[in-house]
This record gives structure tokens, sequence and C-alpha cells, in this order.
């Protein structure tokens, strides 16, 4: 659990988006793309699910990328190499399910981007045609870009504010390329909104779409039931049922509204406890 | 035997328990039952009228000599009433505060009425003697002697969960000299001892220091290690491990199944205890994992979960200044509710209220999606069903609403399916359930057993520890004859 090595990814005064790499052998051995972990910072902290982004089974460890918007992640953004976590538990959740589905789009937003970066490159191994669509507010907070480039066959991004690529939402560019040509999956990770926009995109052009969805958990192992979701009528749990979904299946209002239940506590210890 | 000279035993009355005082109490996670003294436990144990058929011991599902340890008692020889308790069981600090012993030992003691639902309050009070030796016995530092057995020394055995029927598979292994290695899914050991009971029904130091013992018995403990996902139970054995044993409890949350089931604000109980016990979200902001705790509350369900629930909800509402207004609707009434009988008398105690023969049928919320109320459907009690209880039976047309601006939902739990799901060679029943040899313990994999929640039953934690006691008999016999 020890922390190997920290790198910033993006760093400005509002927004910081940090990559740590975690030793951990046996999540390393057995992750596979689309998995997550549940951390804890210390013996007091919060458990939090991140995405497992990539794993090096040489060095035992896995990669974690988060942007610092909670009292956790914040925590987690001052921890130094050679530092340990208190409790590292995974791989959690379904893997994606990776095979040829010849065409295929990805979309990532913010720090979503970190989310397609392990599904894509599998994706890409097992012979997909690769758009990535990627999408940040500004030029600076842009992650991963050049991983990606290199292993998509076509690399588009969209900022909001037009400082790089075009001033356009991903969802924007999305609907172009769907326009173009038929995909046969398209994958969409970031904040709900964006996914929930990629859902009504897709809709139209009737393309299977997936999307991994970041509900609140505590155990992360189906014992809580805090991160249930609604998905075509029935009620399924994050963590073990998920993470990934048809997007078009999911309730998103009903999410967005989970996922605000502590909103205020969350900005009382911000508050309380400034870092 | 005639320890307090010439009254009969028979017509003393039962000490009573010290307590925290309710105005105190609740308010805080301190401990309710202070438990007996010295001289209480002399005097209790002194209206044992020592049967020659004694019938206690067979409502005990470990099978402890009660009539011996509480003889010992008697004697004032603690360190031997203690040993006799150990002999059977591994963890009576924990068991004496935790066991329904009115469903069990004392529903069987020879002054229970014949034919009663539950214990008659002129039954021996056993788990309060119990958890006298037991404390005594920690607060001495005694300890019971290791047989080593040097033909098993050689044998590795893993054990999957560390709730209570882990634990006592991993006490009666080590005693022997097995090498266990027991794996924890959450990062702290105890399963639903950590998670769901409240520490104000069992201390955490009490916990930990049952835990502790185990660790001293040489047993290893690896947390935050899911297996099934980390490793596989296939792996496990190919690694070594002569023998596998899977206390994997029942953790997954069932839901009413209503409208309005998944507004804000309404918690499973495992989510609101798991938030509450396991990452002490009582004490937010000190510690970082949230709960939030409505002016009205209601907490559904008739069981020991709910009576949890509801009390520690309650003094949440009391810590955190906010009037107490925490109420159970249960859709019998309190002769069938499945709760210990000094559970829902500490909870009236404390001030939670209770709503019977009421059935939840909507929650409703505000425009941000946070419940607001809930409406119900009074019952009347039908016919006995298969539990043995009166069915409840909503009347038509009798919908009233409460105020709900927080739920728990406390209707029971399902298999932890994390590994059944993932080992289809696992034979599993129609609930997920492990299916098991009930001699044995033996699963459909060789060398697997398991025992607790998973295998199904009544789900109390000396339960699971007699399975185990059965599945460590098993697994000792296997290496023996290896």
């Amino acid at each position: 659990m020890k922390i190997l090595k920290r790198r910033a990814l993006a760093d400005s005064s509002a927004t910081r988006i940090t990559s740590i790499e975690v030793l951990s052998p046996d999540i390393a051995r057995k992750a596979r793309p689309g998995q997550f972990i549940a951390l804890m910072v210390s013996d007091k902290g919060e458990r939090i699910p991140l995405t497992i982004v990539d794993t090096n089974k040489d060095t035992g460890s896995i990669t974690l990328i988060f942007q610092e918007l909670g009292f956790t992640t914040q925590l987690l953004g001052q921890m130094k190499e050679g530092d340990s976590l208190y409790s590292l538990v995974g791989p959690l959740g379904h893997a994606t399910d990776i095979r040829n589905y010849g065409q295929v789009i990805l979309v990532g937003g913010g720090v979503g981007i970190a989310e397609i970066y392990p599904v894509a490159r599998a994706l890409k191994a097992s012979g997909n045609h690769i758009t990535t669509i990627l999408g940040a507010r500004t030029k600076s907070l842009l992650i991963l870009e050049d991983e990606l480039k290199a292993i998509s066959d076509n690399l588009l991004v969209a900022t909001d504010d037009g400082s790089y690529g075009r001033k356009a939402f991903t969802t924007d560019i999305l609907d172009d390329e769907l326009q173009k040509q038929k995909y046969g999956l398209v994958y969409s990770v970031g904040p709900i909104p964006m996914m929930k926009r990629s859902a009504a995109v897709t809709a139209k052009y009737g393309v299977k779409t997936i999307v991994s969805l970041n509900a609140i958990m505590v155990d992360a192992t189906g014992m809580c039931g805090c991160c249930r979701v609604t998905i075509g009528g029935k009620t399924l749990f994050s963590c073990v049922d998920g993470p990934e979904f048809d997007a078009q299946q999911v309730d998103w209002d009903e999410l967005v509204k989970r996922n605000r239940i502590y909103e205020d506590k969350e900005k009382h210890i911000c508050n309380l406890k400034a870092l | 035997m005639q320890p307090e000279g010439t009254v009969n035993p028979m017509k003393k009355e039962p000490v009573r328990v010290r307590e925290e005082d309710s105005s105190k109490r609740s308010a805080s996670f301190c401990e309710v039952v202070l438990g007996y003294n010295e001289a209480e436990a002399l005097k209790e144990a002194s209206r044992c009228i020592q049967c020659k058929d004694p019938s206690c011991s067979r409502g005990c599902p470990v099978g402890i000599d009660i009539k011996k340890f509480i003889y010992q008692i008697t004697r004032k020889e603690y360190k031997l009433a203690y040993l006799t308790l150990r002999e059977k069981n591994d963890f009576p600090s924990i068991c004496g505060r935790v066991c329904p012993a009115e469903y069990q030992c004392r529903k069987t003691c020879v002054f229970t009425k014949k034919g009663s639902a539950f214990a008659s309050e002129q039954a021996i009070n056993i788990h309060f003697l119990e958890r006298f030796a037991g404390d005594y016995g920690k607060n001495n530092d005694l300890d019971i002697p290791i047989k080593k057995n040097e033909k098993l020394s050689k044998y590795k055995v893993a054990i999957v969960g560390s709730g209570p029927a882990g634990m006592a598979v991993a006490g009666e292994l080590a005693r022997q000299g097995i090498r266990v290695t027991m794996y924890e899914g959450l990062h702290k050991p105890g399963g639903v001892l950590r998670y769901g009971i409240p520490p104000f029904r069992l201390p955490r130091d009490i916990l930990d220091f049952e835990l502790d013992s185990l660790s001293k018995l040489g047993a290893r403990l690896v947390p935050n290690y899911i297996i099934g996902k980390a490793k596989g139970l296939q792996e496990l054995l190919d690694e070594g491990y002569d023998a596998v044993f899977l206390g994997l409890g029942a953790g997954i949350p069932t839901f009413l199944g209503i409208k309005g089931e998944n507004l804000c604000n309404v918690y499973s109980a495992n989510e609101f205890l798991a938030r509450v016990n396991l990452m002490s979200a009582f004490k937010f902001p000190e510690f970082h994992t949230p709960v939030n705790i409505g002016k009205s509350i209601v907490v559904i369900g008739g069981g020991n979960t709910a009576m949890d629930a509801a009390r520690a909800a309650l003094r949440i509402q009391k810590i955190r200044g906010m009037a107490p207004d925490t109420t159970v609707l249960y859709r019998r009434t309190e002769i069938e509710m499945p709760a210990r009988r000094l559970e829902i008398e500490h909870a009236r105690e404390e001030g939670v209220k209770f709503r019977f023969l009421s059935s939840p049928e909507e929650f409703s919320g505000d425009e941000t999606g946070f419940v607001k109320k809930l409406r119900c459907l009074e019952c009347k009690l039908g016919e006995p069903d298969s539990s043995g209880r009166r069915r409840p039976i909503a009347i038509p047309g009798s919908d009233y609403e409460v105020d709900c601006d927080m739920a728990v939902i406390a209707i029971g739990l399902l298999a932890n399916q994390v590994l059944t799901r993932v080992t289809p060679e696992l034979a599993t029943d129609k609930y997920s359930d492990v299916i098991v040899n009930k001699e044995t313990m033996e699963t459909s994999m060789k060398n697997v057993y398991a025992g607790g929640d998973i295998v199904g039953g009544e789900g109390t934690v000396i339960e699971a520890m007699g399975m185990a006691k059965k599945a460590s008999r098993a697994i000792i016999k296997y290496l023996l004859q290896k």
C-alpha cells in the first residue's frame, strides 16, 4: 500500500489531478480494465472508490488517478512518495467486456479520461478501431493525451473555453462522429451530465453505449447498498453489479440526486479542516 | 450446596443487572449493560439449583457446561469457571453480551415455564454470569493452555471472513497448532461484530481483546483482502492450504421493493450501521465518513438489527443536539418481534417509539430527492405462517402518512455472493446460501468447509460459532487422517 511514485498531471489554482503508483502485487496481478479499488487514507478516513488506471506486474503496483474534489481526495493529494495508504482493497466490480466491436468511440471528460484509458488500450489490443474524444474545461487540465494518442486511430479534443481542440462539448463531437459512420460501441466516462448527454446522443443512432458510474460507496463490496442505482427500472448496486451499465437504462436524475446526499457534510469538513 | 444458608434457591429473586442510566447513556455510544460485580454474580449463581440433568446446556449451540461454570462461580473459582467456558467457547466476553440467551440456554433453563416463547424472568441469567467469568479472564490475563498437536503443526488452513464463524474456527484450529490465516475483506476484523453490532452493545476493546487472543494463539490476519477478487478459492488450495473455511456471512441488504426507496436518506441497516460502527460516523468530522440524521427517523423491521439501528440513530440525534424522534415500524406486534427482549426494553427506555401493525407502502420526497414522508397501511394478524408467527395482513383503505426525513430498512440480509458468484463449483441453494454436509460442514468442494450465516440459519453469533466448531472438528479429523 506504499506510494511508489507520484506525478501531478494537472495543477491549476482550482483543479489538481494527480497520478500515484501504489504497491499492491495481488491487485496488480488480478486487475482487468474497468475494475476499481477502495482505499482509505488514514484510520479515520472514508473509503472511496477509484478506477485502476494501469497495472505494473514487474513493480507489483497499480496506478490511480484522482482529482482533488472532496476532503478525502485532498488528503490523498497531500500524500508523498514513500507514504502508505491505510487501506486498499480490490480489484472490485466487473471488468469491461473486451471484444471486437469493430469501430469504437471512447469519450472521456475531465478525470474520467483516466477511466477510459485502460479500456481503450484493451479494446485496441482486441483489434478495435479506436476513436477517442477527450474533454476538459481548459487545455492545462487535459490529461493523458499522449498516452491515448498512442493507442487511438483518431483522437479529438474538446475544451469548454476553446483553449485547445474544438470549443465544444465532447458530446457535440460524439454526435458529429456518429453521423459520419456506424460504430459498434460507445464507452463514455466523465461527469454525470456528460454521461447523461452521451446517452441522449447515442440513443438517436441506436449505438450500444456503456458508462462507468461513480456512485457513493462505503464498503464497495455489496454490503451496504449506498451505491444503488436504478437500471432499467431495477435497483442494482454499482459496486458489485457494475460499475459499468448500459447508458440508456440509467436513471440519471436519481443518480445526480443520490450523489449529492453528503454535499453539506463535505463542505463542512472541507471548511473545518482546510488543508 | 447451600451457599446462602436457609433460603430456598427457587424462591430467590433474579439479580437485576446494573445498567448505565438511560438519560445518560442515550447520548453516547458507551456500553449500556454494566454487568455483574462479584457479589451480584455470586448471588445470581446461587440461584442455580444444579439440576441432575441440566437442560440449559442443550439450549446452547456450542454446548457450554453451564451447570459446571455456574457452580465454579458459587465456589469463587472464577479462573476455573473461565476455563470451563473456554473449553467450548473462545469468546465468552462477546457471547455474554450478544447472545440472545432468552431464546437459547435461558429458554431451556428449568425455571422457564414450559411452552414459553422465550425465557421466563425467573430463568438464571446465564449470559450475565458468562460475561462475568469471561471478563474475569480478560481482566486477569488468563489464557487457556495451548494443546499443540505435533501431528497438526505442519498443516495450513485458510479462513475466509473474520466474523464470528471465522473467529471460532481460527481459535479451534490455532490452539491445536495448525497454521491459520484469516482473510478479511474490510480493513478491520470481526465481521458483523465490527460493522453491525454497535459499541454500546459490544465495546470495541472487548472485541479487540478477543481478536487479539487469536493472534496470541498464532492465527495470522490478512485484512483488505477479498477471496474471489484478489485471489480465487482454487488458488488458495493450489498455494498449499490443506483446507479452507468459508465464514462469508450474510452481507447483502434486502430492500422493501416499494416506491421511493432510493430517495436520499433511505438507508439499509447495513449502510447506516457500517457508517456508524465500522467508520465511526457518529464522530464526524473527527472521523471523515459522514452520516445524515433526520428529525423524524423511521426504522423498519423488528429484529436486533432494527433495534441497533434505532438506538444508534436516536443517540446521534441527541449527540447532534436534536430532539430525539426515532420510531420503529413493525408489521406485527411486539410479541412477534424477533429482537431480544432486552434490546426492545433498552430501546424503549432510551426513548425509541414503536408503531406496530404497520406496513410501509411508499416513500415520498422533495424536489432535491430527499425523503420526507412515509405512507403506511394498518395491519391485522392472520394465521401463523411458516415462521410460526401470525402473518400480518394489510387493511385496504387504512392508509396513513408519517413524517420521515430519514429511514433505515432493517428487514434482513442475504448471503454474501462475492465469492460464490465467481466459484461455480461451490454449490449453493436458491437463497445463494452455500450447501454443506450438516455433519461436517464440508461444501461441494473437497476440503472446503463453510459455516455461519453463509449456510443459512438463525443468524446468531453463537449459532455461527456452533457451526464453526463442527467444521473445526471435521477439519482436524481430516488432517489427522491425511
